[in-house]
Parts: structure tokens; sequence; C-alpha cells
């Protein structure tokens, strides 16, 4: 089985966001493989040790993003690729980094594409989708069971909260919501054997492709904090005097109940 | 009245979703005079949601039934949705950022080669051009996104941000039923199991009761349970509630789970880790309940409570309840 994971560095979930010059600045920030990634990547791994195969990790970024796929591989995937557009685009959207993807899986023999269901910094869902559909590949979002036998596969999918069980056959890309697995830490030697896996290096030159090919369709034109809360109001007294102030507050005072 | 905006009619379990009224609040502000013509799709009788959403402002609706509607499936509803694209030629489209809206419209953006702004929070119009508001970083920032160029506006919005318009039940409009051969499924859902307790949904919701570790027990949840139902609100949890097994992943909220921007979130039990504010930071009214009076969440609370939540709750029932400050 040939299975791929697209993936993706993201901040670390505990990293305040500042802005400055109208960008999210990344400046000594922790870089982490994105959370929902992190299970595909674990999924992509138990699927092979079932059904045989490769395993191969797959994403776009900059020199900096060897870090999260040494991880990966860590983890226990087989190889990596990389495909680096820091010299070629100052910016793209979803659309861009579908398109950088389809050319990568041009002409590739593909069981199963695994990605996580969103990024949690961008957090816009849509590359796993609007990849499938280049691929013309059936695609199955947010799911949190996937069981494989002669190339039929089964799936549970989340739906905000129900499940739905869907059937489809390979192959199929997939995108991981949590409770799907318990991403895996990894080992020592897993560290070690990780240094000696292939990365592979690609720049949009190697994919036949050129600035124009990938042009983004939106723009983001303004990057800017919430404005910050006030400090609120800590209620006193008896808990049941408090309990009742509450209940004032909230009707009289912020109209809300 | 020669712009047309198409938007979505969602139907869940037979109902039309809150957010599908949304749309239409949404399609005005891309464009005041454009016709915004509905797309209502699923299997059976669709003359009552397609007349909901004229009474919310849509001025034409189609509805499309077909057995393959019946469950949701990416190809199904994409077919359906470019084909009437195809034959309307809309200058802009908007559904609701949902389980459905965020799967089939990347699906329609990458075949049609369109951008998407998914999860937009808010539209404004600027010297002609329409900017739209999107959290990231799980609302720790936001951003301003544009069309780069006169393409389809395509974008979803996050439910409970745009205000729906007052409807009016003397509203009529043109509901035409097109027949689309659905066919050629390659995903086929053998059966929805429904896991969510019934009532409000937890994106949609106007309250939302959430618990954390505090909450000590999935019993201890039974509490938020009732005080959800007074309220006509959600209840929702944190990530150590979720992984503590007190309830469902599927309540979670925060930067991984779920985003909710309600008029009140009253968080119980919740220290208030970076992760789960992320997730919640943007709500307008914000009630902290906490035994700890240092718990970060209270920083972000206009209101607090230090106390013991297992004292606090059946009090705060109780006054509900004898008040009868009740909401629908």
């Amino acid at each position: 089985m040939n299975i791929y994971v697209l993936l993706k560095k993201t901040f670390d979930t505990e990293e305040a966001i500042s802005v400055s010059g109208n960008q999210i600045d990344e400046s000594g920030a922790e870089f982490i493989i994105n959370p929902y990634d992190e299970y595909a990547v674990e999924e992509a791994i138990q699927q092979r040790d079932k059904h045989g195969g490769t395993v191969t990790v797959v994403t776009i970024g900059d020199e900096d993003s060897e870090k999260q796929l040494r991880t990966a591989l860590a983890m226990g995937a087989d190889d990596a690729v990389l495909i680096n557009t820091s010299d070629d685009l100052d910016e793209g959207d979803q659309f861009t980094t579908a398109k950088i993807l389809e050319a990568f899986f041009e002409g590739k023999e593909v069981d199963l594409i695994l990605a996580g269901n969103v990024a949690i910094d961008e957090a816009s869902g849509q590359v796993g989708p609007r990849l499938a559909e280049r691929l013309n590949m059936p695609f199955i979002t947010t799911i949190v069971k996937l069981d494989m036998e002669d190339g039929m596969v089964k799936i549970d999918k989340d739906v905000e909260g129900d499940l739905e069980k869907i059937e489809v056959s390979l192959p199929v890309l997939v995108t991981c919501q949590q409770g799907l697995n318990e991403p895996r830490y990894t080992s020592l030697p897993g560290i070690m054997k990780a240094k000696k896996k292939p990365l592979e290096q690609l720049e949009l030159d190697d994919l036949d492709l050129d600035e124009d090919d990938v042009k983004a369709k939106t723009a983001t034109i303004s990057i800017f904090l919430p404005p910050k809360k006030q400090a609120g109001r800590m209620l006193v007294g008896e808990t049941g005097e408090q309990v009742k102030e509450l209940v004032g507050l909230l009707s009289s005072e912020a109209k809300v109940i | 009245m020669n712009e047309k905006i198409l938007v979505i009619g969602e139907l869940q379990h037979g109902v039309l979703r809150k957010v599908s009224y949304e749309t239409i609040a949404a399609a005005k502000q891309l464009n005041e005079n454009a016709e915004i013509l509905a797309l209502v799709l699923g299997d059976g009788d669709l003359q009552q949601p397609a007349e909901e959403m004229i009474h919310y402002g849509a001025n034409r609706v189609i509805t499309v039934s077909h057995a393959n509607l019946s469950n949701y499936t990416s190809e199904g509803y994409g077919q359906v949705i470019m084909e009437v694209m195809q034959d309307e030629k809309p200058s802009g489209m908007i559904m609701g950022h949902t389980a459905v809206g965020k799967d089939v419209t990347p699906k329609i953006a990458s075949r049609l080669e369109l951008g998407l702004i998914s999860d937009a929070v808010a539209i404004e119009k600027e010297n002609g051009q329409v900017i739209f508001t999107r959290p990231i970083y799980s609302g720790k920032a936001f951003e301003k996104k544009v069309m780069k160029n006169d393409g389809l506006l395509f974008a979803t919005i996050r439910p409970n941000n745009i205000s729906a318009l007052e409807p009016d039940a003397s509203r009529t409009g043109d509901i035409t039923a097109k027949e689309v051969d659905v066919k050629d499924l390659r995903t086929i859902v053998k059966e929805v199991v429904r896991k969510k307790t019934e009532g409000v949904d937890l994106s949609e919701a106007k309250i939302v009761i959430a618990g954390g570790r505090g909450v000590k027990s999935a019993e201890g949840f039974n509490a938020l349970y009732e005080l959800a139902d007074l309220l006509g609100g959600a209840v929702g949890a944190s990530r150590g509630a979720c992984d503590a097994d007190y309830c469902d992943y599927s309540l979670q909220i925060g930067q991984t789970g779920k985003v909710v921007t309600p008029d009140l979130y009253i968080a119980v039990g919740i220290s208030g880790a970076i992760q789960h504010m992320a997730g919640m930071s943007n709500s307008k009214v914000i009630v902290a309940i906490n035994s700890d009076e240092e718990a970060n969440i209270f920083k972000m609370a206009d209101y607090g409570i230090v106390g013991d939540l297992f004292e606090v709750l059946p009090l705060f029932i109780e006054e509900l309840k004898l008040q009868g400050a009740l909401v629908s």
C-alpha cells in the first residue's frame, strides 16, 4: 500500500499570538506538527503495520519544516518529502497548496492519503478536499475510525457529534478528527533512525510548476488581534447572594438571559 | 436585479439549520441589490424549508429532492450545487461553515478553480470591494481577506456571527423544484448514528455551558445539562474533561475542538488554559465559576464567582426557576 500523509507545521498551541507589521510575529515561536496531522501520521503508521506498504509524509514549507518531517519519520513514517517554496512564493492560499500537491501526486500510485481535518493556524480545512477533487478521488473528512479490507474502506465520520458509517473503495483521501487514535511519542531509537531515513527536497521547478500556475485566488489584506477584554467583575458575598446577583446581572445588565 | 447570489439552505434531520437564514443576511451584505437565490437540497417534500428561506429574505428558491440526497455526501451535494451554479451563474455564493459546508465548498472551489474564504465572521464593503473577516489561530487573531480577481465571491460563514434578517411570513417568492439526476456516488453512507442529545447545536447555540476537570465526573455534567435545558443552551467541555472521559470529544471547545461564539458562555470548573480560551474568548459575555480564585479563566470573564460548582449550580438553577427568567 502506498500511503501518503499531508503535513503542515503550525505554531505550538501554547503560543500567544502577536502581530507586527500586519503579519503574525513568528520570531522565537515554537513550531509543532499540526495536531490534527499527528493523528494522520499515527493512523498511516498503524494501517501500514496492518496492511504493509510505505508511509510517505509530504509537506509544503521552508527549510525549517524538516524538523516536523523528522518527527514524523521518528514516529515511524518511511520517507518524507519537503516541497520548499520559500524561494518561489511570497504568498499562497489553499488553491496554491492544492495545486502544488496535485502536481506532486501526478503519475504516482496512491492508495490512501491522510491529512488533518483542519490546521489550527489558518483553519480553512480546504486543502484535503481540494486535492482529492483535483486527483478525482473520493474524500471523507473528520474521520474517527478507519478499517480496510480487500480494497474496501469502512469509515466512521464525525458529523458535529453524530457518527456516519461510510463505505468507500480505495483510493481515497481522508482527513482526521480527534478521537481517531492516540499519536505515539517519538522514542530515542526512533529519532536516531529518522536521521537516516530518506528526505527528498523539491522546489516548484521540479514539479514543472511556475509561480503563475499556483497564483493565489485570495489575498490577506490585514491581520489584527481581537480587542483586549476589560477586567471582569468578581462577585462577592454568600454564594446564594452571588448567584442571585449573577442572574440579575445577566438579565438586566448583560441582557443575555 | 441582474446579479444574483446563491445561498444554501442546509437541512439537518429535516429541519433548516439556523445558519441557513444567516447566509441570506450575508448575501445581502455582499450586494444588497442582488437577487438572493436559495437552494434547498434533500429527500422528500422541501416546500416548507423553501418557504422559510423566503420568509427570511430569499427572493427565489430552487429545491432539489432526490433519494441520493437523503444523507449528505460531497459528491451528491457537489453535483447539485455545481449544476445550479452553471445554470444560474451567480456572482456570489454563501454557505454555513458547518460539517456539510466545510466539506462540500472546497470540492466545488477546487473543481471550478475558485478562491474560497472559509469561516467568515463579518463581511464589509470598502470602495466596492467585499472584505471578509475570519478568525485565525482559533480566534487568537483575525485576518481580513479579499478575492484577488473578479471571480465568484465564495465564502462560508461561521454560525451565530452574522445576524439573520427578521422573518416575515407574508413574503412570497418563486419556488421551483428542479430535477437533478444525482448519480455515480463513490461514497455510501450506510448508517447515521445519532449520538448527540436532542436540543441545541453547540456551534449554533446562543448560550453555552462548558465544564472542565473541576466537574469531576460524567455524572457531574448532569447539572450542566439541566442548566443548559433551562436556558435553551448547549453543553460544551474543555479538553481536560474530554480526556478524562466525562464527555464526548464532540463537545470539546478550544484550539483543537470547536470554536464557539455564543452570547453567553458559562465556564464551570474550567481553569482556562490558553488552548481552551482560544475556543471561546470571542463569546459576548463570559461567566466563570471556579473554586480557585487564581484560575486563569477569571481574567477573561465578565462575571466571576469563586465557589464550589456543586453548590453554585443548584442555586443557579433554583434562582432561574424562581425568576422564570427563561429564554426559549
